[in-house]
């Protein structure tokens, strides 16, 4: 007996070691548990997991996206067949590519389910305007995600769908016919479009990607999870809040209070 | 006063010496003479061996003497008044407010070098050296009077296949001594897609002409109901003009030329209307538009500037 508890608690020595060392010095640990067992309402569901789904469908596309990228070729004499070649010959190469494709479909079907979530929920309103915002610009990047991949493929649906994006574009007021030579990179589609739809599908929108889910995310910590409409626990709440006395506005250097005016719960 | 840690808990430093400087010089002569020389890379051993014993000798004859005590009157740094009065809450002294201006501005600055070439590199290529391309066809008696031809080509040899377009062409015989040629682009005047003829193509007659812009290919067509869009059902006469569906336009033009009697296309230009039709047509000829954008009436006025093509 004895001797199963000094291994137990040696093992657990062990494991702990690392943890205390990392936290020690970055705070990490603390931090995650932070985001991971913070408080949200009793009473919310499901519904509540779509963000979630939407992230997870955005990692997705991330990993598959990096290694599609170590086997495909962003020129017009070989872009086509790098990705028949992917699809084809390569281990496991049609199984990322098709996480890849049809990932992006469900990446965008969840923003919107879980844009409709939001909205129909009213989880949209003070103090969570902002984080709709984001959310709104996450939606045209992702978007936009969707028009510069559906180029590298290079086929026919490819090249005209490409065409014609790129030509709607061209029609907007003033600057659409700038807008269109910019995103062709020149007058006419050519090896520069291919290269640079490449480079704007898998470095710079990700990347602006990356920085607004971060905020997102950030929004939703700070301000918490929204109650849905039907909640009773809400409805016991009264009112959503009162607004606290705000010192008089000082800037950055010294802001307000943290989080003045969220609503907090009795029990806190 | 006595350090609390204790004499031998002080961290032990190396006094300043300036050795390590000459015996840096030292190294990097050797390594940049075994490149270039061997004198350079000998002068260099001979320059590290001679700082680095005297680097050496210093560090292990112990530390300098500590410093004496301080002189009378001096007070130490933690009693003693300030040397400045200290500031009221909110005041800043002139000093951090320029730091801050600098680190701002110096920042900026650092940032605009950085990023506006970059920026500038990610967008000018798009609207600089977009050259015209002349597109020869080959001879003009390879196209029939009278008689229409979907002719494919390659408009740019740098950029190969890619800049492959087509165009259908009827060569109208002569007007007033010269040779007259419809030649009109397959770009869809509503966003662009490949125009169809409205007949049959005579696949089996097509023949390849080689010429310096590669291949080019001529098969004849009867496109008696014009020219239709399988995208979204544009619909156009023979001369181009805009019977029915969603463009905006007639479909464009290419200038052309008889060089030699070969037939070599120009820019492509946009048409506002043609009157008539073959050699007679008259065609209201109008700058280059992208598809979808109106060269006529009120709604042109709202595509006043056009990037060079």
């Amino acid at each position: 007996m004895a001797t199963t508890q000094t291994k137990q608690s040696k093992s657990r020595q062990a494991v702990m070691y690392p943890l205390d060392w990392l936290e020690e010095r970055s705070g990490l640990v603390g931090g995650l548990r932070y985001f991971l067992f913070r408080k949200v309402p009793g009473d919310s569901s499901w519904w509540h997991t779509l963000g979630s789904a939407t992230l997870t469908a955005f990692l997705v596309q991330l990993v598959t996206g990096v290694i599609l990228a170590m086997y495909y070729k962003p020129d017009p004499q070989n872009a086509h067949a790098s990705v028949e070649n992917i699809t084809h010959n390569l281990w496991g190469g049609w199984l990322v590519r098709g996480m890849h494709r049809w990932g992006a479909s469900v990446f965008i079907i969840l923003m919107f389910m879980h844009m409709g979530r939001v909205f129909l929920f009213g989880a949209y309103k003070y103090p969570r305007e902002l984080n709709w915002i984001v959310g709104v610009l996450i939606l045209a990047t992702g978007l936009f995600e969707g028009l510069t991949g559906y180029l590298l493929p290079f086929d026919q649906t490819a090249y005209w769908a490409t065409v014609v994006a790129v030509n709607i574009n061209g029609t907007a007021p003033f600057v659409g016919p700038w807008l269109a030579s910019v995103l062709r990179g020149g007058a006419e589609i050519g090896p520069d479009t291919l290269a640079r739809f490449y480079s704007i599908h898998m470095l710079l929108i990700p990347g602006a990607l990356i920085g607004l889910i971060g905020f997102h995310l950030y929004l939703v910590v700070r301000l918490g999870v929204s109650s849905p409409p039907w909640s009773k626990d809400a409805a016991e709440l009264g009112p959503d809040i009162e607004p606290e006395p705000q010192p008089p506005r000082s800037g950055l250097v010294q802001p307000a209070p943290r989080a003045a005016g969220v609503r907090r719960r009795p029990s806190e | 006063m006595e350090d609390p840690r204790g004499e031998d808990q002080q961290p032990q430093l190396p006094s300043p010496s300036l050795w390590p400087v000459g015996f840096a010089v030292g190294i990097v002569c050797l390594l940049v003479g075994l490149v270039v020389s061997w004198w350079v890379a000998a002068l260099g051993a001979a320059l590290a061996l001679i700082f680095g014993f005297l680097w050496a000798r210093e560090v292990t004859t112990g530390r300098e003497a500590t410093p004496g005590p301080p002189p009378d009157g001096a007070v130490p740094a933690h009693e003693g008044e300030g040397a400045m009065p200290p500031a009221t809450p909110g005041e800043r002294f002139p000093r951090n407010k320029f730091l801050e201006g600098a680190t701002l501005g110096l920042g900026a600055l650092i940032g605009a070098i950085v990023t506006l070439p970059a920026l500038g590199f990610a967008l000018m290529p798009s609207f600089l050296k977009q050259k015209a391309h002349k597109v020869d066809l080959g001879p003009l008696s390879d196209f029939e009077e009278n008689k229409w031809q979907v002719v494919t080509f390659i408009r740019d040899p740098a950029q190969g296949e890619i800049s492959r377009r087509t165009a259908f062409i009827r060569n109208n015989g002569l007007l007033n001594g010269q040779p007259s040629v419809t030649v009109i682009s397959n770009r869809c005047a509503h966003v662009g897609c490949p125009v169809q003829p409205g007949g049959p193509v005579f696949q089996k007659q097509e023949k390849t002409v080689k010429t310096r812009n590669g291949d080019v290919n001529i098969t004849p067509v009867l496109p008696a109901a014009g020219f239709i869009c399988p995208c979204h059902g544009g619909t156009y006469d023979q001369e181009g003009n805009r019977i029915a569906g969603p463009p905006v336009r007639g479909l464009d033009r290419y200038e052309f030329d008889i060089v030699d009697g070969r037939l070599v296309l120009g820019n492509l230009y946009s048409v506002a209307k043609v009157e008539g039709a073959g050699k007679a047509a008259r065609i209201e000829k109008a700058e280059l538009q992208g598809p979808g954008q109106h060269v006529d009436g009120p709604e042109s006025w709202l595509y006043p500037l056009q990037p060079p093509h």
